[in-house]
């Protein structure tokens, strides 16, 4: 059991995918300027990466290793088109913010990595775990970088205003910065700059 | 020589083992502030030289010195030409003075105290980097920049532009410039536009930059005569405007051996070759205004000077200056002519340049590394 529980608990800390193997940089940049669309997008990671290791593990003892990659492929884009209508039907504005980095998650690195690294190698219920994890560890660091950005960016948190209007009668300005991506490389950074002597310990 | 006999009964409280031994940097610090340290190195191979480190920045602070005061009576000046009042020197100077001393309280308590929690978590000594940068970060604001921003700004250069790279000397970008890049993407209406550049303006007057009159579709003729671009009377950042005094501050960090002269001849000849190539093509005012006013203008005399010139984070290598020079000037004049977002291009062509110097100086390096190969593959030939 407590095996098992390691493999959702470790990639939110010590193997986190953003923040340790620095993979899923690109997505993260783009969504993370609003935490509503972060937290869809961290759900719908979590749905692709969770169903395709899953799927992957029970076909894994099937699938010649030549044309292994094609087949993942085939698997992760048959999910996130499954996703991406989801979202459409039920979800539509924010599907229309993610735009097109739902149908990207076929290619973020997380997805295939776990199916290569993890899935191919594992049984079904214990991929099915690790791609659990890896998709709440991409999941948390988005909301965190989220979180500052749209706080500190529009004074809001899913759209309500946080930040008080008598702040801004006082003078207080939203900051710019924060809309654009650069700051969320930087924000990702300082989440690994605080993580690692953490680690290191 | 009381102080120094009290620092010295006050020393072991802070050495390790003391009482106050975490703030032994605190303490080291002030006290190598006041006298020169006792200590020597026992070992290794030393060349001595009377410019230290301390020496070379406060160099670099006294040659900021006439651009501070220009810039501090040019608020005061610029205010009260806007609302039509004329005033004594005394008074157009404390205005100024009023203006700007916040700025640098701001600026040093923010800077330094940042500096100062590094170091006593690091175990280090205090750095005296911040001095210059401290100094700068006024320099080139708008001096009308609400407080809170700037104490950010400061925040944020220091920490994210030296600190986690560890401290001065090992920074990438120049800080102050950072601080200041950062107040232009977080708050636009605050750091550009015509509004920002006086003190307190009268709403009519009109407060355009040379460069904004140029960015907002104006021909040289709309400019100021070059003698006020070179005394320095025209709206802008602090210690931007004046060229005497800019020139001043110049030939001295030249003389003193701090400035490299390489990188300042080299980023006149980019910027006059840039915009000598826009003027061939001249399809609209701003390419057509000349190379003695674009260097003129704006922050470029400031940057080439007191910014491009930082030792730490220039290229190295002397050809490696030729080219961090060269492109400085270049591309800050393309930024100002053909990019329809700013109307200055300076302070990103300068940051632009920060982060490809080591590319620079590796590839100048790698190819006088080939040359010497070749020559010696030559020589080793000619030998059989």
């Amino acid at each position: 059991m407590s095996k098992n529980m390691n493999l959702i608990t470790a990639p939110l800390r010590k193997a986190n995918p953003i923040t340790v193997l620095i993979l899923g940089i690109c997505s993260s940049l783009a969504v993370t300027a609003k935490l509503k669309p972060a937290i869809v997008m961290a759900l719908s990671v979590t749905v692709v990466t969770a169903l395709s290791n899953l799927v992957i593990s029970l076909l894994r003892k099937g699938i010649p290793s030549k044309i292994r990659i094609i087949v993942q492929l085939i698997v992760v884009a048959t999910l996130v088109i499954l996703v991406d209508q989801f979202l459409k039907a039920f979800m539509y504005d924010v599907s229309k913010q993610l735009s097109v980095f739902v149908g990207l998650i076929i290619t973020n690195c997380i997805v295939m990595g776990r199916l290569e690294a993890f899935a191919m190698s594992h049984s079904p219920w214990e991929s099915f775990l690790d791609g659990i994890g890896n998709g709440l560890g991409y999941g948390s660091i988005l909301v965190i970088v989220a979180f500052f950005r749209e706080l500190f960016g529009s004074g809001t948190l899913l759209g309500y205003q946080i930040i008080p209007q008598g702040l801004y009668d006082f003078g207080y300005v939203n900051n710019g910065l924060m809309i654009l991506p650069p700051m969320a490389l930087i924000i990702i950074g300082i989440i690994i700059w605080l993580q690692k002597p953490e680690e290191e310990k | 020589m009381g102080l120094r006999n009290n620092i010295d009964k006050i020393k072991p409280n802070f050495e390790e083992g003391g009482k106050f031994a975490k703030f032994h940097s605190t303490f080291e610090a002030f006290e190598t502030f006041l006298y020169t340290p006792n200590r020597v190195t026992t070992n290794g191979a030393h060349i001595r030289n009377y410019v230290d480190m301390k020496r070379s920045l406060i160099y670099v602070v006294f040659a900021l010195i006439p651009c501070f005061l220009f810039g501090t009576w040019n608020i005061g000046y610029q205010h009260f030409l806007s609302v039509g009042e004329s005033v004594t020197f005394w008074q157009t100077f404390g205005y100024g003075l009023l203006k700007i001393i916040p700025l640098y309280i701001v600026s040093y308590i923010v800077g330094l105290a940042i500096e100062f929690i590094f170091a006593e978590i690091r175990h280090e000594e205090v750095n005296e980097g911040y001095f210059v940068t401290g100094f700068l970060i006024p320099l080139i604001m708008p001096v009308d920049v609400p407080l809170w921003m700037l104490a950010i700004a400061v925040a944020f250069a220091v920490i994210i532009g030296k600190e986690v790279f560890g401290g001065s000397g090992m920074n990438v970008v120049n800080p102050a410039l950072l601080a200041r890049a950062f107040l232009f993407f977080s708050y636009p209406s605050k750091m550009t536009g015509d509004n920002v550049w006086i003190a307190e303006k009268a709403d009519a007057y009109s407060g355009a930059t040379p460069l904004g009159t140029i960015f907002n579709g104006g021909s040289v003729n709309d400019l100021p005569s070059l003698a006020d671009l070179f005394i320095g009377t025209i709206p802008g950042s602090v210690g931007e405007t004046s060229k005497i005094a800019i020139l001043i501050g110049g030939i001295f960090l030249i003389i003193t051996g701090i400035a490299s002269l390489r990188i300042i001849i080299s980023t006149f000849i980019g910027a006059i070759a840039m915009t000598l190539v826009f003027n061939v093509l001249g399809t609209n005012p701003a390419m057509e205004v000349p190379f003695y006013y674009q260097i003129m203008m704006g922050g470029f005399l400031f940057g080439t000077f007191f910014m491009a010139t930082d030792p730490v984070t220039a290229a190295q290598t002397n050809i490696g200056k030729w080219v961090y020079g060269f492109l400085i000037g270049a591309i800050a004049i393309l930024i100002r002519v053909a990019n329809p977002g700013y109307p200055e291009g300076m302070m990103l062509s300068i940051l632009l340049m920060n982060v490809f110097a080591p590319l620079i100086d590796w590839c100048v390096v790698a190819c006088n590394i080939r040359k010497r190969k070749k020559r010696w593959a030559a020589a080793e030939r000619s030998d059989k």
